[in-house]
């Protein structure tokens, strides 16, 4: 209360503070964190001698990453998988994250968030593991399959494939999607859902128009915290992927670990964060048409034609990206690149837009 | 709330789904069977008794327990500045300073580590388990961060100033009051950031050179298939304890929203 009337110094005070407070973590991340970061973005640019590095910088590792068939294949194949993941775990997060927000005492709540968490802190390489025996030619699935009589032979096509790790990502990350989209739930006033009911609305048009908008924050974080993770995961296609289901992290390591080529390792990892970049990009870009155009069309039709029409506009603006690439000169950098490129000028045009 | 009887049926089948290889774990592990499939061939311990047999898994115990615990204070130490400065404080650059130190949250883990092993050898730092626990830390701040706030959060500020009324100064006043109420969430930050760095293998696998911390040693055992039943009991045992490390670190921080006076809203983020 004394101080109050020294508001401008008592502001620079209390900056001052919490930077002097927040320092030692900052510092940490700093060195560890950013530094290190900087560090394999400059590493992509120099050249691997043998027992030393070439300091002149060169694009040469670029170059030979992205006009590797083998690069291509596998970063395609960690985009669909993580795709796929991310896909799988949202969808079924939702339901569970309602459940619990809307159907469970509050004072149970944080019971049920605990039970959810539990099997995503505990050894994470013995779960991945424990998939194989499941889905494993004698495994569970097969074993219970063939014991109802549901098939004959055991399926082969659950394992050691780019299947089996989508299966086995989405079980280790969906308490990752279910938390975020809890937290969004849990912030929607309980009274606009009531003041829907009360318009007339059925309980399944208020869940569209009024909770699932207003729970779309905590998906898009959701998203992003399945999506950009899944993408480098390690373990899972090492012990599940077989040669036919390895990812960038596969990539990553064995240039790093097998074949010391730092420099290498390096323009890949960077690489393929560019692309998780790129991806994010044109998810949101594409959400954002979709919307416009969807809004733009419910004024004059009904909501399956103008859901057809964003759909139509989204999968004809995307080909055109793709298709301009390929014309450009087909390489898998140029269709990326256009990609890219296109879908940050729809961006930039749909704010500018939205501007006016 | 009638209606509810689909999404219950829906909760717990996704619950099972979500336990079925830890239910699955002490069965195998139970197994009177060299080979990991069905059917079952009858009741055995031999396996847990093997584990007393390994002195590679004993050296990895020992290192992931050191690893663990150094880390668990350490980013709990961080955790705690970075908790309460972004509580209590407002500064220049705020978003950006916590989001930097978040990063590793969403960024995957192999990249952090490839990042980390080209700095430690760039500067000639030999790799060892003080290097993963380097890595460790930058890993596990971010969870103690979040699970800090919540405590930070709900501290009533009069509290303080009563304390500076009295005629305490800022480092009294953080030592006497402040730290006493967030307490239990300290407890728990520790529990949880000690079960994230015994369960983590990327850092320690590139960066603990020629030693290894449990999740790399057992990695590696996956390789001979005779050695997996050992696994089957070794990741029984520790998924019994980190349960009971979890079950702990949420007493504690129930207890610690409870001592603030906020509302638990649940949930470790």
């Amino acid at each position: 209360m004394a101080s109050s009337p020294h508001k401008g110094r008592i502001l620079s005070a209390e900056a001052v503070n919490g930077l002097k407070m927040i320092s030692p973590t900052a510092i940490y991340a700093t060195l560890l964190l950013a530094v290190p970061l900087f560090l394999i973005f400059l590493y992509s640019f120099l050249t691997d001698g043998y027992l030393t590095i070439d300091y002149i910088p060169t694009f040469g590792n670029y170059v030979e990453t992205w006009t590797s068939p083998v690069f291509e294949k596998v970063l395609m194949r960690s985009l669909g998988v993580s795709m796929a993941v991310t896909a799988a775990t949202v969808l079924a997060a939702f339901p569970m994250a309602y459940f619990v927000s809307f159907h469970v005492e509050p004072s149970k709540k944080s019971i049920w968030l605990f039970l959810i968490t539990i099997p995503f802190w505990t050894s994470y390489l013995i779960r991945v593991f424990l998939w194989l025996v499941i889905l494993g030619y004698n495994g569970v699935v097969n074993s219970t399959l063939m014991g109802m009589g549901v098939i004959t032979e055991p399926l082969t096509a659950i394992l050691y494939n780019a299947n089996s790790v989508v299966i086995t990502l989405a079980h280790a990350y969906a308490p990752f999607a279910i938390l975020p989209i809890f937290v969004a739930l849990e912030k929607i006033d309980r009274s606009l859902l009531e003041a829907g009911r009360d318009l007339g609305e059925t309980p399944f048009m208020t869940f569209l128009r009024v909770t699932l908008p207003l729970a779309m924050p905590g998906v898009v974080s959701a998203i992003m915290i399945v999506f950009i993770p899944t993408i480098g995961d390690y373990v899972t296609p090492s012990l599940l992927g077989g040669p036919e289901g390895k990812m960038v992290a596969n990539l990553v390591q064995l240039q790093y670990l097998k074949l010391d080529n730092y420099p290498m390792g390096s323009a890949t990892a960077v690489s393929s964060m560019a692309m998780v970049g790129i991806a994010l990009i044109v998810g949101f870009a594409q959400a954002k048409l979709f919307r416009r155009v969807y809004t733009a069309f419910m004024g004059s039709t009904n909501a399956g034609l103008s859901f057809l029409t964003a759909l139509a506009t989204v999968v004809i603006s995307f080909g055109a990206c793709v298709f301009a690439g390929w014309a450009l000169n087909g390489a898998f950098f140029a269709v990326v690149l256009a990609v890219a490129v296109g879908h940050i000028a729809l961006l930039v045009w749909l704010k500018m837009k939205e501007a006016k | 709330m009638m209606k509810g009887g689909g999404f219950k049926i829906y909760a717990f089948v996704y619950l099972i789904f979500l336990y079925a290889p830890i239910i699955l774990l002490p069965i195998f592990a139970f197994n009177n069977a060299a080979i990991i499939a069905f059917p079952l061939s009858g009741f055995t311990t031999k396996w847990f008794t093997a584990l007393w047999g390994e002195p590679a898994l004993w050296n990895a115990a020992q290192n992931s327990l050191i690893v663990g615990g150094s880390t668990a204070i350490l980013s709990t130490t961080l955790g705690v500045f970075a908790a309460r400065a972004s509580t209590r404080y407002n500064f220049p650059f705020k978003g950006g300073i916590l989001g930097m130190i978040m990063l590793p949250l969403v960024l995957p883990e192999i990249i952090l580590a490839v990042a980390l092993l080209v700095l430690l050898l760039g500067i000639g730092i030999p790799l060892s388990m003080f290097t993963v626990t380097l890595g460790h830390v930058l890993v596990c701040t971010p969870f103690s961060i979040a699970i800090l706030s919540a405590a930070f959060q709900s501290l009533d500020k009069s509290l303080e100033e009563a304390s500076y009324d009295l005629g305490e100064n800022a480092i009294t006043t953080f030592w006497l009051v402040i730290l006493p109420l967030v307490m239990p969430g300290i407890i728990s930050s520790l529990l949880i950031t000690f079960t994230i760095s015994l369960d983590e293998f990327i850092m320690a696998f590139f960066l603990a050179g020629t030693e290894s911390t449990l999740p790399v040693y057992i990695f590696s055992q996956f390789r001979f298939p005779q050695a997996v039943p050992v696994i089957m009991a070794l990741g029984t045992i520790l998924v019994l304890l980190s349960i009971s490390l979890l079950s702990f670190a949420e007493y504690f921080r129930r207890r610690g929203i409870a001592r603030t006076g906020g509302k638990d809203t649940g949930g470790f983020l």
